[in-house]
């Protein structure tokens, strides 16, 4: 294997494919990156055997060939080359040596034979359909906030990604949830993925798909089956496993009959909410909303620190329904304004039941939150 | 001149070798005998000893408390201690050591009787009473002697007595300035012992000790002390908190101290151990995932009934294993959220045993509670799980049935066999 190549593009796709590497493995191979250079081509592959990302390198070659080096190595060896510099990579073959050459500098890296290098098999992936990379962004930073990280419940560690019908508009919809609050997405139904299987996407792969998305424009072409998933995001594919289990009927949590609503702007509310909370360091410590006819005062209090309250009035706050008292956690709060944009309305039953939260102007996103006890 | 006591009577400057006033011969002469304050108290053979009590016919024969032929020795009596029968030990190997051995269930319910009984004894002497187990507790005595009209140890002397006379076993006593030295003179003189380390000789009386003596050393560091040429107190004593750093790690200077027989620690009454738990020893070892979650179940079982009992729900779960090897491993996970129903804590036990599927055959199983919280905290409405009021009231309702009829009135199918 023999070939040349522009330092930033190597730069940028040993970026994406090492991101997936596990920083701590116990099997040596999986800390390194797969180079393969086929018909002038090169190919970075990198695994941790639940993910895969394969990306296309252009690259002038001179001899085909393959190996496997170690990515985080690299990466760092090719990122602290000088910019505009042109990477030179030699590999005779067998178990000799990578050398990378760039201007006057040379190195020699170890490498591990490529017939110890996992595949991951894509299977055959029946559904295929595409989205522009815009909505699929705004469908994960919508819903990705309430996956949950517990063992026990591992059917929710992902984004639950099913075709349904939502007052009989066809919608593709990402549902995630950790049992204190849960997100529901909606997007328009794209065109062949009325058929597909519910599929739950795990964390990582979500969080590595995001990451190629900051810098994505255009459609990202999705294809699957009842347990992979691929994702073609430019010049990246991106294939996982996805979480063998039942996503639990969430439409049952979802309330249908809360009737008191408050409507107040997103920012008066978020930046209340994180100047009460700051009375207390405590994570878990709720804020209280107590509401009366076109008034809302936020609580917080600590036994150690002290209290601190702010009242949001009629200018900012319309609420008609009768007092009500109810606590939830600030961070809680926060991720979910975080998502919603000038005004979020709260639809609440009582101070002890699931509480709906939405963008005024925005239905394709649904909230619920469980209260706390104040 | 040295303090003396007689054990028997409670006459105090006695001088000859027998009690002038009860020609008792159990006198303790010690120059700090009524300066120290800090008491550990344990019981003797604790459940053997309660056994023994109600069976008076057993008073001369070995008795061994325990479960079956293939359970563990809990507890078993001087007797039985001869021929080499130990706490802890496989019933089959102490049958072997002991073949004429009394075998007794244990009835805990009979145990804690006693432990209460003896624990009110030791609170009329002093509000600082911190229960370390069922059988044992250290006491903190400074500022009785103008209440009681006498110093601790006199006052303990009696205490001893009490224990005899109204609950019916015999109990260790160890007399020090501190917790550490008070735990090793309780074990220096048993059983029926009253045993005193002063401070000005902890340090000479320590350095010839192995290390192992020290509470917290087990087989495992004193392994890697030898390795380090480090087999006595002394060795420990002598060296410098510098050395002890470099040479045993961050732990080093501690041990150095306590080694020096220097303990900190209070009695805090409020510091009770607090862990629920319930674990099995199998007839036969077992591998076979199927077969460990079978016996896992009525653990689980035990465990929420336990818990619910003191009016706590468990925020995480420790699944305890023991390999045939003895080789115990123990795995802990939090639950989705605090919890008292037997199913949401045998998920979250499972769960860690199919890690632990390897082939290795295992001898016991346990499940415990790990960070407990009030009971009213448990099983709260979830998101992801809509299910749990239904649970909860199924799981009333067993409890209500099994109040009335008993446990096997209803069980759950996994529980069937």
């Amino acid at each position: 294997m023999k070939l040349k190549a522009d330092r930033a593009a190597f730069l940028k796709a040993l970026a994406h494919v090492q991101s997936v590497v596990e920083r701590r493995n116990t099997i040596p191979i999986l800390a390194n990156v797969m180079l393969a250079v086929r018909d002038s081509k090169l190919t970075l592959t990198a695994t941790d055997m639940e993910i895969a990302v394969l990306e296309d390198v252009p690259a002038s070659a001179s001899r085909n060939g393959a190996c496997t080096a170690p990515a985080a190595t690299l990466y760092e060896i090719v990122r602290k080359l000088p910019d505009g510099a042109e990477v030179e990579l030699d590999h005779p073959g067998g178990d000799a040596q990578l050398a990378l050459r760039a201007g006057r500098y040379a190195t020699s890296l170890v490498v591990l034979p490529t017939e110890d290098f996992p595949s991951m098999s894509a299977g055959s992936l029946p559904h295929k359909f595409s989205i522009p990379a815009q909505e699929l962004r705004g469908l994960i930073d919508r819903t990705r906030f309430a996956i949950s990280t517990e063992e026990t419940r591992y059917y929710l560690n992902g984004i639950y990604i099913h075709a349904t019908e939502a007052d009989g508009i066809k919608v593709l919809r990402a549902v995630a949830t950790d049992g204190h609050r849960l997100a529901r997405v909606e997007l328009p139904l794209p065109e062949g993925a009325g058929s597909i299987p519910g599929v739950i996407v795990p964390r990582k792969t979500v969080n590595e798909l995001r990451k190629l998305l900051d810098e994505a424009s255009g459609d990202v072409g999705v294809a699957l089956s009842d347990t992979r998933i691929q994702l073609h995001v430019g010049p990246v594919t991106l294939t996982s496993k996805l979480i063998d289990g039942t996503f639990p009927e969430y439409e049952r949590v979802i309330p249908r009959d809360n009737d008191k609503i408050l409507r107040v702007g997103k920012k008066d509310f978020s930046d209340a909410v994180a100047r009460v909370a700051a009375i207390s360091s405590e994570r878990s410590r709720p804020v209280k909303l107590s509401l009366a006819k076109d008034l809302l005062v936020l609580s917080a209090s600590s036994p150690e620190q002290g209290t601190a309250t702010e009242e949001l009035d009629g200018d900012r706050v319309s609420y008609s329904a009768g007092p009500l008292e109810i606590g939830f956690q600030a961070r809680y709060l926060n991720d979910i304004t975080d998502q919603v944009g000038d005004q979020v309305e709260f639809l609440f039953s009582d101070g002890a039941a699931p509480t709906v939260v939405r963008d005024a102007a925005d239905t394709s996103a649904l909230y619920v939150l469980m209260p706390m006890r104040v | 001149m040295t303090d003396a006591l007689c054990r028997d009577c409670g006459a105090v400057a006695v001088a000859a070798p027998i009690c002038p006033s009860c020609d008792g011969v159990r006198i303790v002469r010690h120059a700090e005998l009524f300066q120290l304050h800090i008491a550990h108290v344990d019981c003797d053979a604790f459940y053997a000893s309660v056994e023994k009590r109600d069976r008076p016919e057993l008073a001369s024969k070995p008795v061994i408390v325990g479960g079956g032929t293939r359970g563990v020795v809990s507890a078993s009596c001087y007797i039985a201690r001869l021929s080499g029968v130990r706490s802890a030990m496989p019933m089959f190997q102490a049958l072997k050591a002991c073949p004429d051995a009394v075998v007794i269930a244990p009835d805990f319910p009979k145990y804690t009787a006693a432990s209460r009984q003896i624990r009110a004894l030791m609170e009329k002497l002093t509000p600082l009473v911190q229960p370390l187990s069922i059988d044992e507790a250290v006491l903190d005595l400074s500022g009785t002697a103008a209440l009681h009209g006498a110093p601790p140890a006199a006052v303990l002397a009696r205490f001893a007595r009490a224990v005899e006379a109204d609950v019916g076993v015999t109990i260790s006593i160890g007399l020090a300035p501190n917790r550490l030295l008070a735990k090793i003179a309780a074990g220096r003189d048993k059983p029926r012992g009253f045993a005193v380390i002063g401070a000005a000789e902890a340090r000479s009386l320590l350095a010839p000790e192995p290390v192992r003596l020290l509470p917290g050393i087990g087989p495992a560091l004193a392994k890697k002390l030898s390795a380090l040429g480090v087999t006595s107190l002394g060795h420990l004593q002598a060296l410098s908190d510098k050395d002890a750093l470099r040479r045993l790690g961050d732990d080093g200077p501690a041990w150095v101290h306590r080694a020096r027989g220097e303990d900190s620690r209070r009695v805090d009454p409020a510091r009770e151990t607090k862990s629920i738990s319930a674990e099995t020893t199998f007839a036969s070892d077992l591998a076979q995932r199927a077969e460990l979650e079978r016996a896992l179940w009525p653990l689980a079982e035990k465990l929420a009934r336990r818990l619910r009992q003191k009016s706590f729900c468990t925020s995480g779960v420790v699944l305890k294993l023991k390999t045939a090897n003895f080789v115990q491993r123990t795995r802990a996970t939090k639950l989705p959220g605090p919890s008292v129903l037997p199913d949401a804590l045998f998920a979250a036990a499972t769960a860690l045993l199919a890690k632990e599927i390897d082939g290795t055959a295992f001898r016991l199983i346990g499940i415990g509670a790990n960070g407990l919280l009030p009971l009213d905290q448990a099983d709260h409405a979830d998101l992801a799980d809509p299910d749990t009021p239904r649970r909860v009231a199924t799981q009333t309702a067993i409890d209500q049935l099994r109040g009335k009829f008993g446990t096997a009135a209803i069980m759950r199918g996994r529980g069937w066999r």
